[in-house]
């Protein structure tokens, strides 16, 4: 299986001098979902935007494909397909649908970027019927829809997903999930942070619990599901109560 | 006389918006306040008499444009002076306002501005001299219009690049990659960037655009009235009220800001002393903070 993500020792954190992440390590193969789990706190979002070049990695290493992209700027991350989808504030709101998809293709040569917004447009045609309207306009599902077509737009191999169901109702976090399934069906790899834990589990092939900024549980995301240490981390819950 | 106001503060208004352009895109992109954005105004303006001068020292190129007080020579200036003083903005941005940019907060950034203004402004008083300036002596007749108005025709010049400007920057803002990139990053720069946009590259591109609209207006002022060092300086609290009013990033807005700002003024004087007409602007500022902090086009954040 091709590792496509590998980060090792992070330590990271929004000032130099206050680390939030302490020697965080975490891998991702191809064709595989893997989520990053932990209570409030524990550094998911950090490591992710570690990866993504928007928080300097003090200490560590990120390698894309097997090659050393520590410290990459953001934007030449995205061209080397990494794909990035924040929690909230994902989509331009004062862009229209289209221009959000343009700004998602600035990596791309411009033919390249237009052909493949139709190719976005004809996989999902309510982008295509609401193409010309802001995204201000759409629900928080659609808004997520139009966040993951615009990362989708590089053809990524790794996608970098924060919180995607977060603020969601329950029929739109499924078909979300059944979104992202699809996406490593295509052989891309997805590192996922979520605060639905059983949901995230159950639809995961691996997973990471991180407490405190470190790594303390990993492994295969069904058998996770069972452990009993998964749920005293959650503050005495099991993963089922957390979800 | 109503009409004669009117006209008058549509075509100081336009000048104003112009230069409010700029100020309004680096408020929301640059995210602080340029105090020395009108002085690019002065430089943009003394471009333009360099080049003029130099035109005319070789012979000149053609006569004026019919009722114009101008030909080539101001239409190739304001060209000369858009690049001229877009590079002495990337030469700011580069040796000051990137340099702080990364390793201090807004109000540190702001405080430099007034600096870099002090600076700009004293360098063109060194260099050229206090006296006042004109780019042409050619004398000009008002032109009559329907309701007893006159303008000049260089006003009525003035305000129809005043337009060509606004929808050739509204074509680039909409329909080109770098213009949705502007839009984006004044947005959400993070996101931008996570996008595969080069939010340097878009900073760049704000200098450029703020400088080339600050030349022009600098130029077209000078043309109406005479070049002076403190030619910005003077415009300083009409510009920042009009990025205000029409809301921080808003093309249409710093037009809009500038039109109302421009008309205020002259409409005053028909109620008050014109020796307080200066004081509009300040009253307007006032107003749409407390009214609508966000500007006419803003976004509320």
């Amino acid at each position: 299986m091709t590792r496509r993500l590998t980060a090792s020792g992070i330590v990271a954190g929004y000032r130099p001098d206050l680390p939030i992440l302490h020697g965080v390590s975490v891998h991702v193969d191809a064709g595989e979902v893997m989520t990053i789990i932990g209570p409030n706190g524990a550094g998911k979002s950090t490591l992710i935007k570690a990866i993504a070049g928007l928080v300097t990695v003090s200490a560590g290493t990120v390698e894309i494909d097997g090659e050393d992209r520590t410290g990459t700027p953001a934007h030449l991350l995205a061209g080397a397909g990494v794909a990035y989808v924040p929690q909230t504030g994902n989509v331009f709101t004062t862009l229209t649908i289209r221009e959000n998809l343009i700004v998602g293709g600035a990596a791309l040569a411009k033919a390249e970027a237009l052909a493949r917004i139709d190719e976005i447009f004809t996989q999902y045609p309510m982008l295509a019927a609401k193409r010309a309207e802001k995204a201000r306009v759409l629900s928080g599902g659609e808004r997520q829809i139009l966040a993951i077509a615009r990362a989708l737009l590089t053809s990524p191999r790794i996608i970098l997903l924060d919180e995607p169901t977060a603020g969601l109702s329950p029929m739109a976090a499924a078909e979300l999930f059944d979104l992202v399934r699809g996406l490593v069906a295509d052989g891309a790899a997805v590192l996922m942070v979520e605060q639905n834990a059983k949901a995230a589990l159950k639809m995961s092939d691996r997973a990471y619990v991180l407490a405190e900024g470190e790594n303390r549980i990993d492994g295969v995301a069904s058998d996770l599901l069972e452990n009993d240490e998964i749920g005293r981390i959650f503050l005495g819950a099991r993963p089922e109560d957390v979800a | 006389m109503i009409l004669q106001h009117t006209a008058d503060g549509i075509l100081s208004g336009a000048i104003i918006g112009l230069g409010a352009i700029g100020l309004s895109f680096t408020m929301k992109i640059l995210r602080f306040a340029n105090f020395s954005h009108s002085e690019l105004l002065t430089w943009g303006a003394y471009f333009g008499l360099i080049f003029i001068s130099v035109a005319t020292a070789m012979g000149g190129f053609g006569g004026t444009f019919g009722p114009l007080s101008f030909g080539w020579p101001l239409i190739l200036a304001l060209v000369f002076a858009a690049v001229a003083t877009s590079l002495l903005a990337l030469l700011l941005h580069h040796l000051i306002f990137e340099r702080l940019a990364k390793v201090t907060g807004h109000m540190t950034m702001v405080f430099a501005s007034f600096g870099v203004a002090l600076l700009l402004r004293n360098a063109v008083l060194l260099i050229f001299g206090a006296d006042p300036i004109y780019y042409s002596n050619t004398l000009q007749f008002a032109v009559k219009l329907p309701g007893n108005v006159r303008v000049l025709p260089d006003q009525v010049f003035l305000l129809g690049l005043t337009i060509v400007v606004v929808i050739a920057l509204h074509l680039f803002l909409t329909r080109s990659r770098t213009g949705i990139a502007m839009r984006a990053t004044a947005e959400s720069p993070d996101l931008a960037r996570v996008s595969g946009v080069n939010v340097n590259n878009v900073v760049r591109w704000v200098w450029v655009i703020g400088a080339s609209g600050a030349a022009v207006a600098g130029v077209l002022y000078g043309l109406t009235v005479q070049l002076r060092p403190e030619l910005g300086f003077a415009l300083i609290l009409p510009l920042f009220a009009a990025a205000i009013l029409g809301g921080a990033g808003s093309l249409y807005g710093a037009v809009l800001g500038g039109l109302i700002v421009g008309l205020s003024e002259n409409l005053s004087v028909m109620i008050i002393p014109t020796t307080y007409k200066p004081a509009v602007p300040f009253l307007l500022i006032l107003a749409i903070l407390y009214f609508r902090p966000q500007g006419l086009f803003g976004e509320k954040s």
